[in-house]
């Protein structure tokens, strides 16, 4: 480009009105913001949220207390104290989430070897007081049996992947 | 002059006093409310421009969000820094504040419609517009802290360079109206569309406008608040009242500039089509939207607001030596070389304008 056409475009303002031209159009493009409360954004099946603790069908709680998420936690969020049921079988006796340290990175969930820690599509819960950001046993398995039906239906819609 | 009831009570000079003091009130507020609402509007049309919402939680689309605003900051400590000079702290946004909305007293909203109808209405203007510097330096100097200053000067600096284009800008103004009245200005405009002094004048008008905006501190030439460089430039150690005053004053200051390239290039209140529709068009309720009229005021002041919001929204910020360079190299003799254009064109008489 010569000399005499930079000049002219720089006194016309060429440039500054293609930039005015671009963010005008874009006044009217559709706006992307998910309005919260209203809308909210897909979840994928996958989603961590929440933790809950699940039963089997039959009503028998499935964690077995191997305490391989405890330690595979890398938060340390998770504290888990074990003792022997009367029938012998292996269970824990204490299963605590502290919510506070929780990153959600949902290795606790992977780590389970039967599908006992999961995380739920459950965001939108908060704490009035510190304690209630600490969970126990009771309180995750009252989650896990809330949400049962669609914590199924996300592992079976997941499974060929697993 | 309207009648208002228990005025005639007064003693005379009280009377003329009161009648002041109500029509500065009458500007004032509606004023104000503009300011609040052009926030408002600004953060709307930016978010809008950046494929987003904007504020929209406040009441419905968000229309009572200045007001919650305003409420807040006039909840919010007033925090002195313990250097600062506090006579001087406090006095700068006063300063500020006075200086943007004491200029409005020459405006004419209509024929007649103005405070102060004085004959050198364009000088009273760019006095007081000059002074809101001294709003920004004494903030800057005040606050005793090393941003605020480096904002304070830079802002001093640009502000004096885009003064001297302005300047002869409405120099310009002036040898085409033949006045300094801003009344007449806007009757030496009457005809239409067509005698409007954006056209003999348009390389003043752009200039004017762009200087403007480098006046009012606004992007893209913003280089004394500076978020990114200088955090807030001069007003970074203000809180609360005081910094929504400086707020207040750019916001009122930008109106302002709105205002006057409408009264001086677009023709203030007169309408486009005069001299095009009929007087019978014009009698019809809904013709004498055409006709000349306040509406058209603030369409046209609108519309340069719409552009200050536009300019934010579009350009990088300029670097400080670019906006030296445009202040002084480019516009001050693109000014200079038209006011000779102007010259040649009155002394030949070149119409509609000049005849």
């Amino acid at each position: 480009m010569n000399s005499a056409q930079r000049l002219i475009k720089t006194f016309l303002l060429w440039e500054l009105w293609k930039g005015l031209f671009l963010t005008g159009r874009y006044l009217f493009a559709k706006k992307v913001t998910v309005r919260y409360p209203e809308e909210k954004a897909p979840q994928s099946p996958r989603f961590r949220g929440l933790h809950a603790l699940r039963r089997y069908e039959n009503g028998e709680e499935r964690c077995i207390a191997c305490k391989l998420c405890e330690a595979v936690c890398p938060a340390l969020a998770i504290t888990i104290d074990v003792e022997p049921r009367d029938d012998g079988s292996r269970r824990t006796t204490r299963y605590d989430i502290d919510l506070s340290k929780c990153i959600f990175c949902g290795f606790c969930e992977e780590a389970c070897p039967v599908d006992s820690i999961v995380e739920t599509r459950i965001f939108e819960y908060h704490g009035e007081k510190r304690s209630d950001l600490l969970m126990n046993k009771v309180k995750l398995l009252a989650v896990g049996a809330d949400e049962e039906g669609r914590i199924a239906e996300d592992r079976a819609v997941d499974a060929k992947y697993r | 002059m309207p009648e208002i009831p228990l005025l005639d009570l007064l003693p005379s000079g009280l009377q003329t006093l009161t009648l002041i003091l109500l029509k500065i009130i009458a500007i004032v507020t509606p004023l104000l409310l503009c300011v609040a609402y052009l926030t408002y509007a600004e953060r709307r049309v930016i978010g809008f421009m950046q494929v987003r919402m904007g504020p929209n939680r406040v009441g419905p689309i968000g229309l009572l969000q200045p007001i919650a605003d305003a409420v807040k900051l006039a909840f919010k400590e007033l925090i002195i820094p313990a250097g600062a000079n506090r006579f001087l702290f406090i006095l700068a946004p006063i300063i500020s504040l006075s200086a943007a909305l004491s200029a409005w007293a020459v405006v004419p909203f209509g024929p007649d419609r103005v405070l102060a109808d004085i004959n050198a209405g364009l000088l009273y203007i760019l006095a007081m517009t000059s002074m809101g510097i001294y709003g920004v330096i004494i903030a800057g100097w005040a606050s005793n802290s090393k941003y605020a200053l480096l904002g304070a000067m830079r802002s001093a600096a640009q502000m004096v360079s885009y003064e001297i284009a302005m300047g002869f800008a409405l120099v310009g103004v002036l040898m085409a109206a033949g006045s300094l009245n801003l009344g007449e200005i806007v009757n030496a405009q009457a005809g239409g569309f067509g005698h409007w002094f954006v056209w003999p004048l348009l390389p003043l008008f752009v200039v004017y406008f762009i200087s403007g905006v480098a006046e009012t501190n606004r992007a893209p030439f913003d280089v004394s608040e500076g978020e990114s460089e200088i955090v807030a430039g001069f007003h970074v150690e203000y809180s609360g009242m005081s910094f929504s005053v400086f707020f207040m004053a750019e916001y009122a200051n930008m109106i302002l500039i709105s205002v006057l390239s409408s009264v001086m290039f677009l023709g203030g209140w007169l309408s486009p089509f005069e001299g095009v529709v009929s007087a019978e068009t014009l009698a019809s309720p809904l013709g004498s939207l055409l006709d000349s009229g306040f509406h058209w005021f603030v369409f046209k002041v609108a519309l340069f607001l719409f552009l200050y919001l536009w300019f934010r929204a579009t350009f990088p910020r300029y670097r400080y030596d670019q906006i030296m360079r445009l202040g002084w190299k480019v516009f001050i003799p693109v000014t200079l070389v038209w006011i000779l254009v102007i010259g040649v064109a009155i002394a030949a008489g070149i119409g509609p304008w000049f005849d």
